[in-house]
């Protein structure tokens, strides 16, 4: 039976349920399968701490939410325009993220007495027969029954049935959006490859569900949603950790060092160590080591080794590891300490994203302590920016700390990866071994202001480092005064003397003289971008520079700040960089924080932008 | 930023001229590898600072001695330490070393054992930087096996910060943290190297030099890591503490030295014995009980059990009567386990084998690609 299809322009996509319905899973597949249908894209993963929440209730709802389009897309999307509820404590956690007029598709097997009851209906009360849903588009699908009955015949349990209904689901939506199953299929054929009958069981729940869309006359309209008209190339889709991952390993590849990193399991970082660890076929090594103070420092003594170390973690393991960050920038040692923030303080919001750890980054260590910082922008950029964080840290001597955040860790978009041999090489010196007399200075620096890095095992350089202070030159322990206040000065500027090896700051859209810049770091960009874009549409003078460069700040950042009127910073926090651009420029800023654990929405920065900005637009020629 | 730079500027002349005329690290020999190295040839230039008298002087020279004896490249050989007066040793080596932060010198030499199995890496400790502070990561490194070897300096004190009670202190002691005694029940060392399956465990002490450098060489040729209690008196802080195992007039009494293979036997005259009843240990007197040296324990390194007992015999040499179990000096456990750093790499080489050397092409493209046009 043939049935219309629609053209849309963007869709915005949240698939809910418990947090064992395989929600991630599930979003994470059709993530996959629209960006091979060439639509730019991003996501959202909001998911509990608890692997198991209680089943049925609000705190357990799991959800993924997809934004997809044929035209540039920055963000996950505010509001959705198709929900997928796959109970009632999902449909009642999201109802109110939804726009009018929008989708429903509901799990009407996950409304009985029980999912009512522990999605904290009133008593009598169900939203599938009251006017709650009156005004949406709602699709009732019994999905437990249906993914029973295609499983008829399958001789699994009836649990593991259950499982399947998430196929059921997402073969729905590949009718309903006119995909080739393709990639899923693959997919299920790598997981389950060795276990036949789950592996039938789960294609024919995903065949079902397509075929049920197919089938059933209710459904008229199919949608299509076209490639999006981005940059001639090569794409992928990847997310956060994965890019960062990667980054690391062509650091490692493009400087000839062996990869080492150290870990302790945390969220949301622990996917790096899986992700590294799978790739020892390029010679990484993996250490989970017994805390984060271990992994830090087995990731320093591995550096002294001559490797590319690398450590990460997350908020808490970061105030584990100061000391040790304070061990490597004395002892001038390449190190890159990659910090996936979460919501702070203590334990905090483990599963949920913020930007608040970057006052820690830069002064969170005993004494005069200064460690460049860079942050990533989005899911790909998590790519460059570990790619970066090595080359500053290796040809520096330094340890480095990166900055990612929960929110593009685990979200994805389409990405224009580079050919390997389109990446600069990174240069490595080592000192070399000689046979003459002349005493080793592992203290002595270079134009840079950089020691050399001497590895034990080089003949003729045997020499002590420590965590005493340092006499300059000789590296000997000593308590000289004035060489205290010397060292401390040089290692400022070394770290400082950074920014003439970086790129100067640029604007990522709009005019260079304006009414207000909009400076963001981090996970905001792709938001911040987008609410600029649709505000120099409606004609008011904004631009919009966001910041890798955390410190040292780009060289030409104070002259750029001085061709706005106003500087407005979005963060996901209290207003940490608002503090630095103060102090470091003398100049006000006007912040906007929100701390809830979730991204910034559009809605929220352009109604707060609109605010701030006033009238400020000139007429609109007639 | 250009305000430090510019205080940076300032201070150059004074870093120019401090290297110049601080050039005071040890030139290495220019024939090296030809030359017979002596245990002078380990010593830097450095002062060493520990107070006149410390048990440290001695284990520094034995471990010279024993590096000379084998003959050891000086830049194949690094010292990785924490905090505290034993964590100075690396200062006093002309090898490679580290002297890092409190505890963690273990997490550091397993990270460089990684990178570098081919190094001989040293691991220098106290009773407090490795068994309170760092106590975990010595836990981890000796479960795991890395081939790496651990001096422990057993003072039973914190020096460095003059005169706390240490994990190791006896019950009751006053320190100025303790007035009126400590209330903390002591640590046993051995015991808690072999809970943690230590591959070998040993012990030894400062004041007898030739068992020191004996138990140095035998850490050397152990593959695994290498645990080795030193008894080491602090005579600032708690002189005499060791002084039952050390002195001449009690030594024979209250300590028994094991030899592989050998029988249990202590005492001026080796007149006594420990012979195993069922699991009990016993002292017996081979002149009075009417036992002969058959029936005594025959001390076996493999046996782990049996290892266990001996880390057991923990009786406080003050109260020594006739059950007093004599302290064990000498190798208690020695046993083969493949180490960690070794099966590391043999995974890489059988990632390696399973899936070739790895594509930076592949890996940036991923399992799914698309073209824009």
């Amino acid at each position: 039976m043939s049935k219309a299809v629609e053209i849309q322009q963007e869709v915005t996509i949240k698939f809910a349920g418990d947090s064992g319905d395989g929600m991630q899973l599930t979003g994470s597949l059709f993530t996959d399968n629209t960006a091979l249908s060439g639509s730019d894209l991003a996501t959202f993963p909001d998911f509990p701490a608890e692997i198991r929440a209680p089943q049925g209730t609000l705190a357990g709802v799991s959800g993924f939410q997809l934004h997809f389009g044929s035209r540039e897309i920055l963000t996950p999307g505010d509001e959705c325009d198709v929900l997928v509820a796959m109970n009632a404590a999902a449909l009642k956690a999201n109802l109110q993220h939804l726009a009018p007029g929008s989708t429903i598709i509901l799990n009407v097997d996950g409304f009985d007495k029980k999912n009512l009851r522990l999605a904290k209906y009133e008593e009598g009360e169900n939203p599938l027969e009251s006017s709650l849903l009156d005004g949406f588009e709602v699709i009732r699908m019994p999905v437990t029954k249906l993914t029973r009955e295609a499983l008829a015949q399958s001789e699994l349990s009836t649990r593991d049935k259950d499982l399947c209904k998430n196929m059921f689901v997402l073969g729905f939506l590949y009718w309903r959006y006119n995909r080739k199953l393709d990639s899923t299929l693959d997919f299920l054929k790598q997981k389950f490859g060795r276990r036949p009958a789950l592996l039938e069981a789960n294609i024919t729940a995903l065949r079902a569900g397509y075929h049920y869309g197919d089938t059933i006359e209710a459904f008229t309209s199919r949608y299509e949603v076209k490639a999006a008209p981005l940059e001639k190339g090569a794409y992928r889709n990847i997310m956060g950790n994965e890019a960062l991952v990667i980054g690391l390993i062509a650091a490692a590849q493009k400087a000839g060092l062996p990869l080492f990193y150290g870990s302790y399991p945390i969220t949301p970082a622990s996917d790096i160590l899986h992700g590294l660890a799978a790739y020892k076929h390029f010679g990484v090594r993996t250490f989970q080591a017994e805390d984060e103070i271990a992994a830090i420092c087995a990731a320093i003594g591995a550096s002294y080794g001559g490797n590319l170390a690398v450590t990460g973690t997350s908020g808490p393991g970061m105030a584990l590891k100061t000391e040790a960050m304070g061990l490597a920038l004395m002892l001038e040692l390449p190190l890159v300490i990659c910090n996936v923030q979460r919501g702070g303080p203590s334990t905090g919001l483990p599963t949920k994203t913020e930007q608040s750890d970057l006052l820690q980054a830069l002064y969170g260590r005993n004494g005069e302590s200064p460690v460049p910082a860079i942050a990533a922008s989005s899911p790909a950029d998590c790519f460059w920016a570990a790619f970066e964080a090595c080359r500053i840290a290796l040809q520096h001597m330094t340890p480095v700390i990166l900055l990612s955040d929960g929110y593009i860790a685990n979200g994805a978009e389409p990405w224009k990866f580079p050919r390997a041999a389109e990446l600069p090489s990174i240069e490595v010196r080592f000192r070399k071994a000689r046979d003459n007399d002349e005493p080793f200075l592992p203290y002595e620096r270079d134009e840079r202001f950089v020691r050399p890095w001497a590895l034990p095992g080089t003949k003729g350089l045997a020499h002590r480092i420590g965590g005493l202070e340092k006499e300059a030159g000789t590296g000997n322990v000593s308590y000289d005064p004035a060489n205290h206040e010397f060292m401390v000065k040089a290692r400022q500027a070394k770290v400082d003397k950074i920014a003439d090896y970086i790129p100067e700051q640029e604007l990522s859209i709009g005019p260079e003289k304006g009414e207000a810049l909009f400076l963001g770091w981090g996970s905001t960009f792709g938001l911040v971008k987008s609410v600029v874009k649709d505000l120099l549409a409606e004609g008011y003078a904004v631009a919009h520079a966001h910041l890798r460069y955390l410190r040292p700040f780009p060289r030409n950042l104070g002259s750029l700040l001085q061709q706005y009127d106003k500087i407005i910073i979005p963060e996901i926090n209290n207003g940490q960089l608002c503090q630095l651009i103060r102090s470091d420029f003398l100049r006000d800023v006007i912040p906007y924080n929100k701390i809830q654990g979730t991204p910034i929405t559009k809605a929220e920065l352009k109604g707060f932008a609109r605010q701030v900005l006033g009238d400020s637009r000139p007429p609109v020629p007639q | 930023m250009a305000r430090t730079v510019l205080g940076f500027e300032a201070h150059e002349t004074y870093g120019a001229n401090k290297a110049k005329t601080l050039r005071t690290n040890k030139g290495m020999s220019a024939t090296e590898g030809t030359t017979i190295m002596s245990a002078k040839d380990f010593a830097t230039s450095q002062e060493v600072r520990w107070c006149p008298g410390c048990g440290d002087y001695s284990i520094l020279k034995q471990v010279q001695a024993a590096f000379a004896e084998l003959q050891l490249s000086r830049d194949e050989v690094v010292f990785i330490s924490g905090i505290g007066c034993s964590s100075r040793f690396p200062y006093y080596m002309e090898t490679y070393g580290m002297h890092s932060i409190h505890g963690r010198a273990p997490a550091v030499a397993s990270g460089l054992k990684i990178a570098r199995p081919e190094l001989q890496v040293w691991v220098v400790t106290g009773d407090g930087d490795g068994l309170s502070i760092g106590g975990n990561h010595l836990i981890h490194l000796l479960r795991r096996n890395f081939g790496i070897k651990v001096l422990l300096f057993n003072n039973q004190i914190y020096g460095l910060t003059k005169g706390q009670y240490s994990p190791t202190s006896e019950e009751a002691k006053a320190t100025k943290s303790t007035p009126m005694g400590s209330i903390d029940h002591p640590l046993n060392p051995l015991a808690f190297a072999l809970g943690v399956d230590g591959s070998f465990v040993a012990r030894t002490m400062d004041r007898d030099p030739r068992h020191l450098k004996e138990m140095i060489l035998r850490c050397h040729a152990h593959e695994g890591t290498a645990f080795l209690e030193i008894y080491q008196n602090c005579n600032i802080f708690n002189d005499g503490a060791f002084q039952a195992f050390t002195e001449k007039e009690s030594k024979a009494d209250a300590a028994i030295f094991l030899e592989h293979g050998q029988p249990l036997r202590f005492g001026s005259n080796s007149e006594k014995g420990i012979r195993l009843d069922c699991f009990r240990p016993v002292v017996v007197n081979l002149e009075k009980d009417g036992f002969s040296a058959g029936d005594l324990w025959i001390h076996d390194e493999k046996d782990i059990c049996k290892a266990h007992l001996l880390a057991r015999f923990f009786d406080d040499p003050a109260r020594r009567e006739h059950h007093y179990l004599p302290r064990p000096f000498g190798v208690l456990y020695a046993a083969e386990r493949p180490s960690y750093e070794k099966m590391l790499h043999e995974q890489i080489a059988a990632a390696i084998e399973l899936k070739g050397e790895g594509q930076l092409d592949e890996l940036l493209a991923g399992a799914a690609t698309w073209e824009i046009r």
